[in-house]
């Protein structure tokens, strides 16, 4: 089983608990305006590596991760785009005893019974997910992203009535995605929820933008600042994020 | 003194202290062992520094300020030779100082030292401005000569040309050799007498029969030491201290170990002049001063603070040469702190948080060179404390004590950088090293120097293809390598032969057993760019362009290949024959007083200077440029993330190079999780999973506001420095200058 992969890091702090061997996945079906990770959109591209190929290498990590409470991320792009890939590589990981993190935004949720399946299978090797909600605004989620957010709204609840530990991730924007008005909603949303361990409010930075130049795009956020300590603090108190 | 008065100074000295065997022979481990208070809290009950050490401190710092105006010297001897008893005393302010005690008879004044070489002398003077008296020049040139012009006698001049090369550099022949520890603590817990009663004894047992020369050195070097031992006594009591006894406090113990140690600096311009393991054997005194009611944690940390200011200020006049070497004036006063006891206790004591605390009290510095000897097994407490200095400093090394202690027991000390050595019981012969990355360019040219242009090796059948071939490279090479160990050893023979003969470490070896474990320590600089090199003619093509004369002189690479640094076996099992290979080929050569052969993968920073004399080579790195330090892989070429640059070097076996395995991690705060707490976990967990992965030694920076800034102008010091915000990478040196304020801004928001 082959995956389409961006790169990977072998010392990832920020996404999950721990030391995390993080996988970015290669392939988005968003194009949020401030991806920092274009070069990872593009399906079929990336470097295809096997599930064996990858667990050879995660697995001398092993006293990293298990010094740290640590495990495997599988970010991206969209991870749940490969999701038999991802099966396979997580009942691989739970053989070995390591804790195993999806970071999504569920930009390809859908109800169909084969995803459905597949997802149930998933889920039985996942230990957390991190669900990055860019937007809780239908309009301006379409706007931000692309595509609307309904079905990724859906996967929250779905993760909930599943009761699957999740960490809400929430990138705050000036002018794009600190409404007041939508945080305040976005809190009432994920109040909803009743497996969120965690809330995280990810500042908006530019650290990304050379990609986009390099890739031949316009960034299309370009000009707009980092957010203030102020806003960024005041969100987390809306969104209850410690 | 009567015997009974004397039985009686030693049963006060040593009125509460456990164990025999330390008191019938001299077995510092032992008393350690015996009286050692293993403390597995936390740090809360460290005090802040006294008035007296703010004003020292202050003081200090003045001078630093006008050493520093004055263009990196404040004052220096040019007239009296240093010796243990050259100077009168010296004081920053006498009645402040609870350790006092200065190389010369004032702070910040230099001491000349010529016995390792007179021209180093006069030159060191000359680049600050000074003059080396007439009479000492006409001394040390007319009636006395020193270790320099004993190794230039005999130096061949195939080891002059190799030397000129750069093919073995760096090497100690016009510098003093360093790295001996002296047993300072023997001073302290035995009192000097009963020392030269002990060498006066070895004296007489030693060569009753036969004369032969190895007896005859042993001797005059016994002879020497115990004549060394009297002069410490003499040194001390002009300072108004009798040291011929054990000491009976605290205080005094912290005392008369500095002076120990401040003999030695006195005799010797080593390069490293490294402490041992002091921090937990002093703790003993402390616990029963603090037991006794005769001393408050309070003081107890004044002591330390003074003893470690003491320690920050030890200097010697060095020449540009040496500072290119060796840059940033490094004294390595290296100090082994925690490490686990082979019957499993942690020797982690009050006194190993009090000497990390000093960092605190009186600010970060890089001497002395603090070295965490870290096991997985150390009280998590400390752990994080050790972390969280690290964080806070980037003062901090840390050593496998679980890959070390099977090798060196549990009372060994680092001498400068990597180096472990049983203390007061192995010494080592320091070498340099090899530049092996030139090694590979002399196996494709047949042993031509490529910068020189001219014959330094043996004339051997150059290769002649476009493509370099990796097997008929590695034969080549193998054969090179097989000539350069040889010319090394012999080379280092003489080198350390000529040291003992002309500038002998009377004092620290007076504070060693008689007879003693010797390693001839080598080294290795360029093994990631030999390592590369060779993946890329395994993995990719590599052409070779020629100059006039049919010389490789530069190379271009056709293909990807796997570089060292990402975790990829397929070249990290290169870095590893290498290591082996030539380990085993030095193996080979018979040493200098039959001294155990050793080897380091360690450059300090002379990696700038064996970068600048070493051509193109066949990885892609350009003339001149610098070869990554130690055991790092080049920068920029390890992209999988510090974890993988880290369990890369992790593989280089120890057992191979036994004197040290140096890896340089720079990490900025971000990337270690995003508070404090995690990134004091994180950094734990990365400690713990390196020693577990049998790696060796780790220099942790984690970077603040200022060394990012310093990162901006110099980015080739900080090949790692990545950062990570929510969920993605970057290099901080691929940033723009824009991009890296920006995240120089937010860092220096975080700490605030």
């Amino acid at each position: 089983m082959n995956g389409f992969i961006h790169s990977i890091e072998s010392c990832g702090t920020v996404d999950g608990p721990g030391i995390r061997y993080v996988i970015f996945t290669q392939g988005c079906l968003l194009r949020c305006q401030y991806c920092h990770n274009a070069d990872t959109w593009e399906i079929g591209k990336g470097k295809q590596m096997s599930v064996d190929e990858i667990i050879a290498d995660a697995q001398t990590y092993l006293p990293f991760m298990q010094a740290s409470g640590g495990g495997i991320t599988v970010s991206g792009g969209e991870p749940l785009l490969q999701i038999d890939f991802l099966i396979e590589l997580f009942r691989r990981c739970k053989q070995l005893g390591i804790h195993t993190t999806i970071d999504s935004s569920g930009g390809c949720y859908t109800t169909e019974a084969s995803f459905q399946q597949k997802l149930d299978k998933l889920l039985a090797y996942t230990d957390l997910i991190l669900l990055d909600v860019k937007h809780i605004d239908e309009k301006k989620h379409r706007k931000l992203t692309g595509k609307t957010n309904e079905h990724i709204l859906a996967f929250a609840r779905l993760l909930s009535e599943r009761n699957v530990p999740v960490w809400i991730r929430h990138v705050l924007v000036p002018t794009v995605t600190d409404d007041e008005n939508d945080l305040q909603r976005l809190a009432a949303f994920i109040r909803t929820l009743r497996n969120v361990e965690k809330i995280e409010v990810l500042p908006y930075h530019q650290l990304g933008v050379y990609k986009w130049k390099a890739l031949g795009l316009t960034y299309p956020l370009e000009g707009i600042p980092t957010p203030s300590e102020e806003s960024v603090e005041k969100a987390k108190q809306i969104l209850g994020a410690k | 003194m009567t015997l009974l008065t004397v039985n009686e100074a030693l049963m006060d000295a040593w009125r509460t202290f456990k164990g025999d065997k330390w008191k019938k022979e001299i077995d510092v481990r032992d008393f350690i062992l015996n009286n050692v208070t293993v403390y597995t809290g936390d740090e809360s009950f460290l005090q802040a520094p006294t008035e007296a050490t703010k004003k020292l401190w202050e003081q200090v710092m003045e001078l630093s300020k006008l050493e520093r105006e004055k263009g990196g010297v404040l004052n220096m001897d040019t007239e009296i030779v240093s010796t243990i008893t050259s100077h009168g005393p010296g004081y920053l302010n006498k009645e402040l100082e609870k350790v006092v005690g200065f190389q010369t008879d004032e702070p910040f004044k230099r001491a000349l030292m010529p016995f390792g070489g007179i021209r180093m002398a006069e030159q060191a003077c000359e680049a600050y401005g000074y003059q080396v008296s007439d009479e000492v020049k006409k001394i040390f040139t007319q009636y006395r000569k020193t270790h320099n012009q004993g190794v230039f006698d005999v130096y061949t001049d195939e080891m002059k040309a190799a030397r000129k090369a750069g093919i073995i550099t760096g090497l100690p022949d016009a510098y003093g050799r360093g790295r001996i520890i002296g047993d300072y603590r023997r001073v302290a817990l035995y009192g000097v007498d009963r020392l030269i009663e002990e060498k006066k004894k070895d004296l007489r047992n030693t060569g009753a029969r036969t004369m032969s020369e190895d007896i005859i050195r042993l001797r005059e070097e016994l002879a020497e030491q115990i004549r060394a031992l009297q002069e410490l006594k003499e040194m001390a009591a002009s300072y108004g201290y009798n040291i011929s006894k054990p000491a009976r406090n605290a205080h005094e113990a912290f005392q008369w170990l500095y002076f120990a140690y401040l003999a030695a600096i006195k005799e010797q311009n080593g390069a490293a002049m490294s402490l041992g393991r002091v921090s937990t054997f002093l703790d003993i005194y402390i616990e029963r001063d603090l037991q006794e009611g005769t001393l408050t944690e309070r003081e107890a940390q004044e002591l330390v603070d003074h003893f470690v200011m003491k320690l920050r200020l030890v200097k010697f006049a060095r020449t540009p040469e040496y500072n290119e070497l060796f840059s940033g004036d490094p004294t390595w006063v290296t100090e082994s702190i925690g490490g686990v006891a082979i019957d499993g206790r942690p020797l982690v004591t009050k006194n190993s948080f009090r000497f990390l605390h000093t960092l605190d009290n009186l600010g970060p510095a890089p001497e002395p060179n603090l070295t965490v000897l870290w096991s997985t097994k150390l009280p998590e407490a400390f752990k994080k404390y050790c972390a969280k200095m690290s964080i806070q400093t980037s003062s901090i090394q840390y050593e496998n004590d679980d890959l070390m202690r099977p090798e060196f027991g549990d009372d060994y000390g680092i001498a400068c950088c990597v180096s472990a050595m049983r203390i007061g019981k192995q010494m080592q012969f320091f070498g340099a090293r090899a530049n092996l990355a030139k090694a590979l360019l002399y196996a494709i040219n047949g042993g031509v120097d490529e910068k020189l242009k001219v014959q330094i090796g043996p004339e051997f059948a150059p290769i002649t293809s476009e493509y370099l071939d990796y097997e008929e490279v590695m034969r080549k090479f193998d054969n090179v390598m097989e000539w350069l160990a040889e010319l090394y050893i012999n080379t280092l023979n003489i080198i350390h032969y000529m040291h003992d003969k002309y500038c002998y470490e009377r004092i620290e070896m007076a504070l060693h057993d008689t007879n003693v474990m010797r390693t001839m320590a080598t080294g290795i600089a360029g093994l990631s760019v030999v390592a590369d090199s060779l993946s890329a003619m395994k993995y990719a093509k590599v052409k070779t362009i020629r100059d006039e004369n049919g010389l490789a002189v530069d190379f271009e690479i056709e293909g990807d290949f796997p570089k060292y640094g990402n975790n990829d076996d397929r070249v990290d099992s290169i870095a590893v024959d290498i290591v082996e290979r030539f380990m085993t080929k030095l193996r080979k050569h018979k040493t200098y007083r039959d001294s155990k052969h050793t080897t380091s993968i360690l450059t300090i920073t002379s990696n700038v200077v064996y970068g600048k004399k070493t051509g193109n080579t066949p990885d892609g790195r350009r003339a001149g440029e610098p070869f990554a330090p130690g055991a790092n892989p080049l920068h920029g070429r390890d992209t999988k993330g510090a974890l993988a640059s880290l369990s890369s070097v992790a593989k280089l076996p120890y057992e191979y190079a036994l004197d040290g395995i140096s890896n340089t991690f720079s990490i900025v705060p971000k990337a270690l999780g995003k508070d404090d707490a995690t990134r004091i976990q994180n950094l734990v967990a990365i400690l713990d999973g390196y020693a577990q992965k049998r790696g060796h030694h780790l220099n942790v920076n984690v970077f603040n506001r200022e060394t990012l800034l310093d990162a901006m102008e110099h980015p080739e010091k900080y090949p790692q420095l990545t950062i990570r915000v929510s969920g993605y990478a970057v290099n901080f040196i691929k940033l723009t200058r824009e991009q890296q304020i920006d995240v120089i801004n937010r860092t220096f928001h975080e700490t605030m």
